[in-house]
């Protein structure tokens, strides 16, 4: 019981001083932008610890982050394993292959009007699908190893990338064509120097949008047919053993996977796209 | 009107392509089964060995047997089900079953259909209020708009199958397990995108209404709510999709015995690929319905609101 | 180059018409145009919008294509003309690429062209200079005035050797100070470059004090009303607008302007 009203104490001593951040003279600088989603953080982790102790919850429903922590620190070379897989092997190269050929067939799209007309508003269809259903075919097709998530993967990827682009290929102004029709410039001249620069911040967009999907198709996928190692594999025999603790290892590593995944994609935008007003500010 | 009618060539001749493509790829995916069956149904086969024909290419094997082409459209477990088979599954599970049979598409499709959409109501409702606190709280803002955001980049959806059985451990089964996973799937894309439009009043807007000295809540509701809109509309379209794909993936680890995704799972143990395909078009299906509504009820609002043609 | 060619005249219209098929029925942009322009000269197009003045500079760049008559620029089709790099096209707005350099930006056409690098270079520094840009060729556009944007894309359109400058409301987007400024430094590149300059416009002041030729244009169907030769010296300082003889032009121009309107009612 001490416990509960200790995280009681936690929380407004957390809220309390997001508050004085928040109202105070610093409220706009980087280190209190950093600081109070910090603090946020902390606070509702301490809290978690708190009331699993206090209220003695079972470690089947929710382990406590310290019992968390323990078993991600135990288990480094199980978790490091399953990363290669999932991650690298799995989403890592279906994201390569499918954002690649969803930029070709982008250029090939905005080449023939024909095919935007036609192709456009079937990508735009199928990118709301749930294509995460394709993995049962596709695990069926390509086996139980890494091919059958990267291919899932390439497949979840595609349509909103080639949307993306197309998008991007289109944004150039019409004076900025024109302008390169009063160069007689061909048509790769006018593409490699005005339209792809120009469609860079939309090309970025899809890739970051890509960056999660590829995760989730990689560790979905899984749940359809594994070798006995990867992050779906492991989260769904861990939940079937009850090991909650594992499986919220597997989530820090997913959580941490994507955010890095998103971060790396975003610094490459940052460098790429500098000139763009949502990059200059 | 003339640029209408070409685009509908275009998508129709492109949804041609894609079928004639299907067709055609039936052919080499099924072809080795295809054989199988057919020697022991006593035809002549080229090369008649199975181990010769195990490591011939699908093409070769196309050329030296014709004959079995139309066999590969007909298969009964084929690897790549043809189009019309497809079709006659999903006629004959929906149309030709009863809604109550164990065996209707239409009810494993509701049975997701209503997880999704508690789901949805549930995690659209909690992300608009979030929404609006952070708007208006500076605290909240700060602390809880970054974590919002981060998790735009996490797969949460791999918490779906512990949410199943920690909720199955406590004695919750059926639909809420199901529709909590929808939640919270549609519920950080909507905080996002609610939290965007109701910062889209530029300035000179918030300035005019300062020089009425209008409210916080005049002001809520007289610009923010209504400048809102457009960005509302599509992160709820987000939000249902990804509402859809958590129902389905909620019905993945139990073994759930109702449901599109019991019946992808279902599928794929028996190697009943007609099925497979069947319930992956009928989510699509529903998927489309669901974002199509949604951008019915958008074009409908928006309209009323002068925002729209 | 024979003796001919100096007396050839570099754009020449005849009976030029342009019909656009809209959802609304054909609208005549351009009807019986007939104009010649001689080597050196600077020509203003003045009047209302949907007069066609910009159709019919698109025209000569081979941007429209006509649906009647002949059109010549330096005694070819546009489109050959175009190939030819027979001029420089300056738009309303600077339209300088973002990621690049002004530098780079100037580089563009050269690049595309097959200019070498050290050409290339040469040639920026010298162009740069001719609009009063030294040592901004390192900046990004979007740190620099509206003004010195709109200097920059003028730069870009002198870069390569052409010998006509088109030019589409350039300055339509600049405040009236910025304008007078950059219409002056527009006339002393043009008296050290005697290039043959199109310039489209809607300010009356502006055409009369930079012009030797003053197109008046009207709507409905987009027409000529008007050629005035103006009787302004060359050397023109800020001032002259000042003068009986500009006011005099000026007024001569609006009255061509109101007769264009008069036919409309």
């Amino acid at each position: 019981m001490i416990l509960v009203l200790f995280a009681i104490v936690v929380w407004v001593l957390g809220w309390w001083l997001n508050s004085r951040l928040a109202s105070g003279p610093y409220a706009d600088t980087r280190i209190v932008r950093f600081l109070a989603p910090f603090i946020f953080g902390v606070t509702i982790i301490v809290i978690w610890e708190l009331l699993v102790r206090g209220l003695d919850v079972s470690l089947v429903i929710l382990p406590a982050p310290s019992v968390i922590a323990v078993r991600f620190a135990n288990s480094l070379p199980i978790l490091w394993e399953d990363f290669v897989q999932t991650i690298i092997k799995g989403a890592f190269s279906g994201y390569i292959i499918g954002c690649f050929a969803a930029f070709l067939m982008a250029i090939a799209v905005d080449r023939w009007d024909f095919l935007r007309l036609g192709l456009l508003p079937v990508g735009n269809f199928v990118a709301a699908l749930p294509i995460v259903g394709t993995a049962p075919i596709l695990v069926m097709w390509f086996g139980f190893d890494w091919h059958s998530k990267a291919a899932v993967v390439v497949v979840m990827v595609f349509f909103p990338m080639l949307v993306n682009t197309v998008a991007g290929l289109r944004e150039a102004t019409a004076m900025q064509r024109d302008l390169m029709e009063t160069y007689a410039a061909t048509y790769w001249q006018s593409f490699l120097k005005l339209r792809l620069p120009a469609a860079m911040p939309f090309i970025f967009n899809g890739l970051k949008i890509s960056t999660t999907l590829a995760l989730i198709g990689a560790i979905v996928a899984e749940f359809f047919g594994s070798p006995t190692l990867g992050m779906g594999f492991r989260i769904s025999t861990s939940v079937g053993q009850l090991s909650l603790d594992m499986v919220w290892a597997e989530i820090v590593v997913a959580a941490l996977a994507g955010t890095a995944f998103y971060g790396l994609v975003a610094m490459i935008e940052k460098a790429v796209t500098f000139w763009h007003p949502s990059q200059r500010g | 009107m003339n640029d209408g009618f070409k685009a509908f060539w275009a998508v129709l001749t492109v949804l041609a392509v894609i079928v004639v493509f299907w067709y055609a790829a039936c052919i080499p995916m099924n072809i080795k089964g295809v054989l199988t069956e057919q020697e022991r149904a006593g035809a002549e086969v080229q090369p008649p060995s199975a181990k010769d024909r195990r490591d011939m290419s699908e093409f070769g094997l196309v050329l030296n047997n014709s004959f079995a082409i139309p066999a590969t459209w007909e298969q009964d477990r084929p690897r790549l089900p043809a189009p019309h088979q497809v079709a006659v599954e999903m006629w004959e599970t929906t149309v030709q079953k009863k809604i109550t049979s164990k065996r209707s598409l239409i009810y494993h499709g509701w049975v997701t259909l209503s997880a999704t959409i508690l789901g949805f109501v549930i995690g659209t409702g909690l992300g608009v209020l979030l929404a609006v606190g952070i708007v208006h709280s500076r605290v909240m803002d700060l602390s809880v708009m970054p974590w919002a955001i981060v998790s735009q980049t996490i797969p949460i959806i791999a918490l779906a199958p512990m949410i199943i059985v920690v909720l199955y451990s406590v004695g919750i089964q059926g639909i809420i397990p199901k529709a909590v996973i929808s939640a919270y799937l549609s519920f950080f894309p909507v905080v996002v995108g609610m939290v965007k439009g109701l910062r889209s009043p530029d300035a000179m807007q918030l300035d005019l209404l300062r020089t009425y000295s209008a409210s916080r809540s005049q002001g809520f509701w007289k610009l923010r709510l209504p400048a809102s809109m457009p960005y509302l509309f599509t992160s709820l379209k987000i939000g249902i999709a990804a509402s859809l794909v958590g129902a389905i993936v909620g019905e993945l680890p139990t073994g759930a015995v109702a449901g599109l995704g019991a019946r992808l799972l279902a599928g794929s143990y028996y190697g009943q690929t007609v099925q497979i395909w069947s319930a992956l078009f009928a989510a699509a299906i529903l998927a489309a319905c669901l974002v199509g509504l949604l951008g019915l009820v958008e074009r409908k609002v928006l309209k009323r609101m002068g925002m729209a043609q | 180059m024979n003796t001919e060619s100096t007396t050839q005249p570099v754009i020449e219209a005849r009976q030029l018409d342009l019909t656009f098929q809209t959802n609304d029925g054909p609208i005549h942009a351009l009807k019986d145009v007939n104009l010649t322009v001689d080597k050196g000269e600077f020509v203003s197009f003045i009047g209302p919008s949907g007069c066609g003045k910009t159709t019919f500079l698109r025209c000569i760049a081979a941007l429209e294509t006509p649906t009647g008559g002949t059109l010549t620029v330096n005694g070819m089709t546009p489109d050959e003309a175009r190939r030819n790099r027979a001029y420089g096209y300056v738009f309303q707005a600077a339209g300088l690429y973002p990621w690049r350099t002004i530098a780079k930006n100037i580089k563009l056409p050269l690049e595309i062209m097959g200019y070498s690098t050290t050409e290339q270079n040469e040639r920026v520094r010298s162009v740069l200079e001719l609009v009063d840009l030294e040592g901004f060729g390192g900046k990004f556009p979007w740190q620099l005035s509206g003004g010195m944007q709109q200097r920059a894309s003028i730069a870009r359109a002198l870069a390569f050797d052409a010998d006509i400058l088109l030019m589409d409301e350039p300055f339509g987007a600049l405040d009236e100070i910025v304008r007078d400024h950059l219409n002056e430094q527009l006339l002393a590149l043009w008296a050290r470059t005697e290039k043959t300059i199109g310039f489209v416009t809607h300010s009356i002041p502006e055409a009369v004090y930079l012009s030797t030729k003053i197109v008046v244009m009207s709507p409905r169907p987009g027409r000529i009303t008007d050629v005035i030769d103006s009787p302004l010296p060359k050397e023109r300082p800020l001032d002259i607008r000042d003068t009986p003889e500009f006011i005099e032009v000026a007024h001569r121009v609006r009255e061509g302007l109101r007769a264009g309107h008069a036919d409309d009612e």
